[in-house]
């Protein structure tokens, strides 16, 4: 027997932490729907189809300009001292990831910019016509376009992983502390944006090009959560508690229903029918994709702050 | 350099709580929190209990991940024995420091940064001990150099059996329990 008695009952400490409510994992899933697609929209930059008149490299930026921007808002809203965030700027910390993913924040908005640029929305091109003319320039001059479209593919690809990287540096929270976690968001990341596009894009090579990634992002987004669960397992006694959270504990049917089978498995299957011909394309796969995306990051933000050492 | 700790004497602790209270008023801690607290933990079953008695607070770790996720370097060791401490005019109040403590030793301060023990260095600065031991009725709670091999915490460390809170965490921390 061991019982435990305590003096101390801190707010947003005791019982349990939750120092971390909604906010954190909504700037995370957005986080990394944005991250991914920088990458789809910068990939699509590199493999020129700027001559496609629909391509989704047209808008992709400037949706991935408004949900960045919603999700540094709600990553304000969680901060306590919120007068005091321009400190954020005024010393880089090389050990934090709070403070890289917040440097890194400040280039991709430039990178978003420029690839904006190359056709600006309608509404913003009527009141400047000067950017029709920057718009022409940067369509003539091939290179650009495709180093705009690498350099949105790397910051994407780093700000998916610094969505995980942020919580797997957190030693404490034992559920966090895993080498794939990084992956994982990129990954989630990936398959939110690929949905997204699935669900929006003009083009029909597009659409059916990111429904067959998205099923592969799927698939491989399963394979690194069991990679995850497994190293977790064989790992301390913390940790292993920190798996049975999610397996068999008070997270359990909010992770296996929402996250695994209507996030990931059931969407994967309808998708498989639909690239294959055996059924019409239909947006709820992809909606349960995103939505299964964003429930993945409450469920991990919340159950590893439950998980800690003993 | 100096490493300050804490040896503390859980065969002498009686739990009585004024350590926590002198905590509270030296530091003016806002009501309902607590930089310090007591946890009591009984093991075994009659005949064969036993209960270990344990006062609490930030370990002042000397790896120390509150202080390397900080994004501001709001959280820092002060010149003086590696103390952690907090500035509150370079807190945002991100709180990735709460998430990456082990012990749950820090809490969001009503005014908006983050708070915790400091060891009392204004005290210590001046060469008092910080309040909590200052007032111990049992004398169980020691303060000093660990660096220094003859200071009294060296000393104890040397003649008494001891262990620290989650040391495998990786964070090394720098108060030690006699048993
Ligand atoms: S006990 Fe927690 S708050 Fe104190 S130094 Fe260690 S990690 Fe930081
Ligand atoms: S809450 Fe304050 S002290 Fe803690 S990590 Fe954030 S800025 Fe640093």
């Amino acid at each position: 027997m061991l019982e435990i008695t305590t003096t101390r009952h801190n707010h947003l400490i005791d019982p349990i932490l939750h120092a971390w409510n909604w906010e954190i994992p909504v700037y995370l899933f957005l986080g990394g729907l944005v991250a991914g697609m920088m990458i789809i929209s910068g990939y699509f930059l590199f493999k020129e189809r700027v001559k496609e008149d629909n391509c989704s490299c047209f808008y992709l930026p400037m949706i991935s300009f408004v949900l960045l921007s919603l999700g540094m808002s709600a990553l304000f809203l969680d901060l306590e001292h919120k007068l005091f965030v321009w400190r954020l700027y005024t010393t880089f910390q090389i050990t934090s990831p709070m403070s890289w993913g917040a440097w890194i924040l400040i280039l991709v908005y430039p990178a978003l910019i420029a690839n904006i640029l190359i056709r600006p929305p309608k509404f913003i091109a009527n009141k400047i016509p000067k950017l029709a003319e920057v718009s022409q320039k940067l369509i003539e001059h091939k290179w650009a376009v495709k180093n705009i479209g690498v350099v949105n593919m790397l910051l994407g690809g780093m700000v998916g992983m610094y969505t995980g990287i942020l919580l797997s540096s957190l030693g404490a929270r034992p559920l966090w502390s895993t080498s794939v976690l990084w992956l994982l968001f990129l990954i989630s990341g990936l398959s939110g944006a690929a949905a997204f596009v699935h669900l929006i894009a003009k083009n029909v090579y597009e659409r059916e090009l990111l429904a067959k990634s998205d099923n592969a992002f799927l698939i491989i987004e399963l394979f690194v959560i069991a990679m995850m669960i497994i190293g977790l397992v064989t790992s301390s006694k913390s940790h292993m508690a920190a798996a049975h959270l999610l397996l068999n504990g008070p997270f359990a049917s909010v992770f296996w229903i929402f996250v695994i089978a209507l996030g990931i498995v059931i969407p994967l299957y309808i998708q498989l029918l639909a690239v294959n011909h055996k059924i019409k394309h239909t947006p709820i796969a992809p909606i349960m994709v995103i939505i299964g995306g964003l429930i993945l990051r409450f469920v991990i933000v919340a159950a590893g702050q439950h998980s800690h050492w003993f | 350099m100096a490493r300050f700790g804490m040896v503390i004497d859980t065969r002498k602790c009686v739990g009585c709580t004024d350590c926590v209270i002198a905590c509270e008023t030296e530091n003016d801690v806002p009501n309902g929190f607590a930089r310090d607290w007591i946890v009591q933990i009984s093991n075994g079953k009659f005949p064969n209990a036993q209960v270990e008695i344990l006062s609490e607070r930030c370990n002042h770790c000397s790896d120390a991940p509150c202080v390397t996720t900080c994004p501001t370097g709001a959280s820092h060791y002060h010149d003086i024995g590696g103390i952690v401490l907090v500035n509150h005019d370079e807190c945002i109040g991100c709180k990735a420091c709460i998430e990456s403590c082990p012990y749950g030793a820090r809490f969001v301060h009503p005014e908006g940064y983050v708070d915790k023990c400091t060891f009392c260095v204004h005290r210590v600065e001046e060469g008092l001990d910080p309040a909590c031991v200052s007032v111990c009725p049992t004398h169980c709670m020691h303060f000093g150099d660990f660096d220094d091999p003859n200071s009294e915490v060296s000393k104890l460390l040397q003649s008494r059996k001891h262990h620290s809170l989650l040391p495998e965490a990786g964070t090394t921390p720098n108060i030690y329990y006699l048993t």
